[in-house]
């Protein structure tokens, strides 16, 4: 912790060391001490990214860099800072079982919003935005992302223009993290509309965030500009610029010569690292990610119906060499599908390590048996699959032919079968398709550790369940471990049950975890205000505050 | 010539329908689709994909979804793109209008400058510049377009940093002067593949006529040597480059894609590669009835055009 120039995290710790984080106003998490915003916005910041942000409601299926524009265009009831801490942001305060917000069983939310929230269009945010909203959510009509916790809502009940409450129809802790996800619409101009799905608003979206809507070069840019009525701190540059630039070379090549400011999703690619440490008026860093990469195993195979075969498959993967040959060192070995810095991380796992000998020795105990041409089998079946991922992506690509060789030493057999990502996505990925794939995932929702619709038994796609759980993984420890976490809103107990389930996952082997990624993000030096957010998807989550310190 | 035109147009009509449903056929029966890019978004669960996938229409029989696009389409409706949500017409157009800014300035380069090349080279044979832009030529076809593009971008942009790195315009600023410098090294660099062809074609179009009767004859007349050339030789060997031209014509759909993507340039083969990455059914389907058309009604008028102006083609 640096004392003369606390960052902004230092503070925050700082006033929870206080005991005072509750307390305080949103906007002192900004010191002001930090350095001198401008008094009145100035300046733009390009902002370079690969993929192109298209989804302007928030309300529908988005991906990551959509997520970055979101966040400066609206506001939830709460915001996550870096520490995983919610932070009121239109409620005046985080509803609590303490402050009451909570009741005591879970069941039943209160929020206080602020009463000085603007629209863009100078309209009052009230609670009868919060109400139509939630309501919007779960309309069978409107094609919205996530409706999971939101389904659980009963009797929502609009107390005053700044109180909203509701009523849920069985405790669900992991509600609050939606709601940090949850971006309030407005309800004077999709309200009147029939059909929200195609509404003018979901390409010139209003919000109550830093940044207005400016305009669209579709296939090349999106411009915001600031919101000078903005009710927190900043924003402090006058226009935010996504350029979209598709090909990760020239994204880094346009980085180095300054035509943007700063490169985003999906930043400077590995190979680059050193070369990019080196750039004169640039910082660069290494920010870890909360993706996890691993291979996926299909549960319902054959071949991997022993635990002795997974874990056997898994001692003959040479974890740390991948790291260290082709993802440059960057990102750190993983035990867990959590993320190292998540409050739930259990850090007592089992370590793996790259053992041929007794991946050997445990097929040889467990009856698999070499046949003629060097695969082993047993009753029948032989140790021989498949392995997808996207193709074109060569660092996965180069890791396959890795395991590929490494297996063939224990006598398995893996075969290479990549598709393009819209065809590796569809089906064969939702329904179970494939042997193993090799996939970074996300598996928390903001910074909850449930993991519900990833590994409970009635969450399989491809055995008519409603989640996303294409390992076809079935525990019923597991099952019966989530459901309890997700109905319990005492924190340090959700964190023993995240812990057992971690445990047991691990011991199951269903996905071998390979790795955390780290991302290697950079941005022109006299640039304030950058601070990574693992509990959240995108670095831009907090451009309100970016500012040019010349 | 009425019955000529009809019949024309009818067999037109029913290659569009052919096309259109093979098309749509082959575009849909790819596994995967447009809600797959969120299969990984975390908290995404198959019921609600499933849920979107059918209020999009998308879980209908092929055919009754072919024959709800068709008419649609019928009605001047070529549908809302999934990727960008706005009308697929106004997508083409704005993606249109990037290709055409950098392949017209490409092929006015290609063409003013393979064209002084070839009649150089044809009137100066074998001498030191035609050798030169010989090889020069071969250079220029045989090494790729994105290994002159960052080549280019290295040495302008990085290290003189005389031109931009890419994009079309600077964000904020977009005057005409902007655009032009940004116009520079992306279609010098397109040109330069289309200058090495042009040039060798306009050499061996020069040679042709250069030996042809009514050159020696205007010489024997004494005409200048410079007259000779501008009024005789280079109108003549001009006209089969205009068929070359001509060709060109199909390459403002495409775009020029690896130009595009390392200049950054919003232009049609980006938009054709995102769509189909994207499986952006409407606008995929739009660009393919829309290069299905220009083919169709260019064919038709040179037709029409080689009827005019030869009556040997018999029409009837």
């Amino acid at each position: 912790m640096n004392f003369t120039k606390p960052s902004r995290r230092d503070t925050l710790r700082m006033m929870g060391l206080a005991g005072a984080a509750g307390v305080l106003a949103p906007n002192l998490l900004v010191s002001p001490a930090l350095a001198n915003p401008p008094s009145t916005p100035t300046g733009q910041i390009v902002v370079g990214v690969s993929q192109e942000p298209t989804v302007f409601n928030p309300l529908m299926p988005r991906i990551e860099v959509d997520d970055g524009v979101q966040l400066s265009l609206f506001d939830a009831l709460v915001r996550i800072s870096p520490d995983g801490e919610f932070v009121p942001a239109l409620a005046s305060e985080v509803p609590t079982i303490d402050n009451g917000g909570l009741s005591e069983d879970g069941l039943t939310w209160t929020f206080k919003l602020r009463d000085d929230v603007k629209w863009h269009d100078g309209e009052p945010f009230t609670a009868e935005d919060v109400k139509f909203t939630l309501e919007l959510i779960v309309d069978p009509n409107f094609q919205s992302w996530r409706t999971t916790g939101h389904s659980l809502i009963r009797d929502i009940e609009v107390v005053s223009p700044t109180e909203i409450k509701w009523r849920m129809e069985e405790p669900f802790a992991p509600y609050m993290s939606i709601l940090v996800e949850t971006m309030m619409v407005p309800k004077h101009i999709l309200g009147p509309l029939e059909d929200r799905n195609t509404a003018p608003f979901n390409q010139a979206p209003v919000g109550t965030g830093a940044f207005k809507w400016g305009s669209r070069k579709a296939g090349d840019n999106l411009e915001l500009v600031a919101n000078e009525e903005y009710f927190g701190e900043g924003p402090y540059i006058e226009r935010l610029i996504y350029k979209y630039i598709p090909d990760l070379t020239v994204l880094y090549t346009q980085f180095k010569s300054g035509d943007i400011d700063i490169i985003s999703n999906q930043y400077i690619s590995p190979d680059n690292y050193a070369e990019a440490k080196a750039l004169t008026g640039k910082v660069v860093e290494v920010v870890p990610s909360s993706t996890v990469e691993s291979v996926f195993l299909n549960m319902e195979k054959p071949q991997f119906q022993d635990p002795a075969v997974r874990e056997a498959i898994y001692s003959a993967i040479d974890k740390q060499t991948i790291i260290d040959a082709l993802y440059y060192g960057l990102p750190t070995p993983a035990e867990s599908y959590l993320p190292q810095q998540s409050f739930y991380y259990n850090p007592d796992l089992p370590k793996h390590a790259f053992d041929i000998e007794k991946a050997n020795t445990l097929l040889d105990d467990a009856g698999w048996v070499p046949g003629d041409d060097g695969v082993r089998a047993k009753d029948g079946v032989r140790l021989s699959f498949s392995n997808s991922t996207t193709s074109g992506n060569h660092l996965r690509e180069q890791t396959q032919q890795f395991m590929q060789q490494t297996l063939g030493q224990i006598g398995i057999e893996m075969t290479i079968e990549n598709l393009p990502p819209a065809v590796m996505w569809g089906e064969y990925w939702s329904m179970s398709k494939f042997d193993s794939v090799i996939v970074g995932i996300v598996f928390t929702t903001g910074a909850d550790a449930d993991v519900t619709v990833r590994f409970s038994s009635d969450a399989i796609p491809a055995q008519g369940g409603r989640g996303s759980n294409t390992g076809q993984y079935k525990n019923t420890q597991v099952d019966k471990l989530l459901q309890e976490a997700g109905q319990i809103f005492d924190q340090q107990k959700r964190k023993d049950i995240y812990r057992e389930v971690q445990e047991i996952v691990r011991g199951d082997l269903p996905l071998l975890p390979l790795f955390q990624y780290a991302t290697v993000r950079g941005h022109k030096e006299g640039i304030k205000g950058i601070e990574p957010n693992i509990n959240t998807r995108i670095d831009t989550w907090n451009a309100s505050q970016y500012y040019w310190d010349k | 010539m009425a019955g000529f035109l009809l019949r024309r147009l009818g067999q037109s009509i029913a290659l569009l329908i052919i096309v259109s449903m093979i098309g749509f056929g082959i575009l849909h029966l790819t596994p995967g689709g447009p809600l797959s890019q969120y299969a990984l978004t975390p908290g995404m669960t198959q019921e609600t994909m499933d849920r979107i996938a059918e209020q999009m229409g998308l879980n209908r029989p092929l055919p009754i979804q072919y024959l709800d696009w068709a008419w649609r389409l019928l009605q001047g409706d070529w549908g809302v793109s999934y990727r960008d949500q706005q009308p697929v017409l106004s997508v083409i157009g704005r993606h249109m209008f990037a290709t055409f800014l950098l392949m017209a300035s490409s092929t006015v380069i290609a063409i003013a400058v393979g064209t002084w090349i070839g009649i150089k080279g044809a009137t100066h044979r074998y001498s030191l510049f035609d050798y030169t832009a010989t090889v020069g030529a071969m250079v220029a076809l045989s090494i790729p377009t994105f290994w002159f593009g960052l080549v280019g971008i290295y040495i302008f942009s990085l290290e003189l940093g005389w031109l931009p790195a890419g994009n079309m315009y600077t964000i904020g600023d977009g005057s005409v002067l902007d655009y032009l410098h940004h116009l520079i090294l992306p279609s010098l660099v397109l040109a330069l593949v289309n200058i090495a062809i042009w040039s060798r074609y306009m050499r061996t179009a020069t040679l042709d006529v250069i030996n042809q009767d009514f050159v020696k004859t205007a010489r024997a007349k004494g005409v200048s040597e410079r007259r000779i050339l501008m009024k005789h030789v280079v109108g003549n060997a001009l006209l089969p480059m205009i068929t070359l031209a001509g060709m060109q014509l199909p390459n403002l759909l495409s775009g020029a894609l690896i130009t595009e993507t390392v200049f950054t340039w919003p232009g049609m083969g980006r938009l054709f590669l995102d769509s189909l990455g994207y499986n952006d059914y409407p606008v995929v389907m739009g660009l393919l009835m829309f290069s299905a058309i220009l083919v169709l009604l260019g064919n038709l008028i040179a037709d029409l055009v080689a009827a005019a102006i030869d009556p040997r083609i018999r029409l009837a």
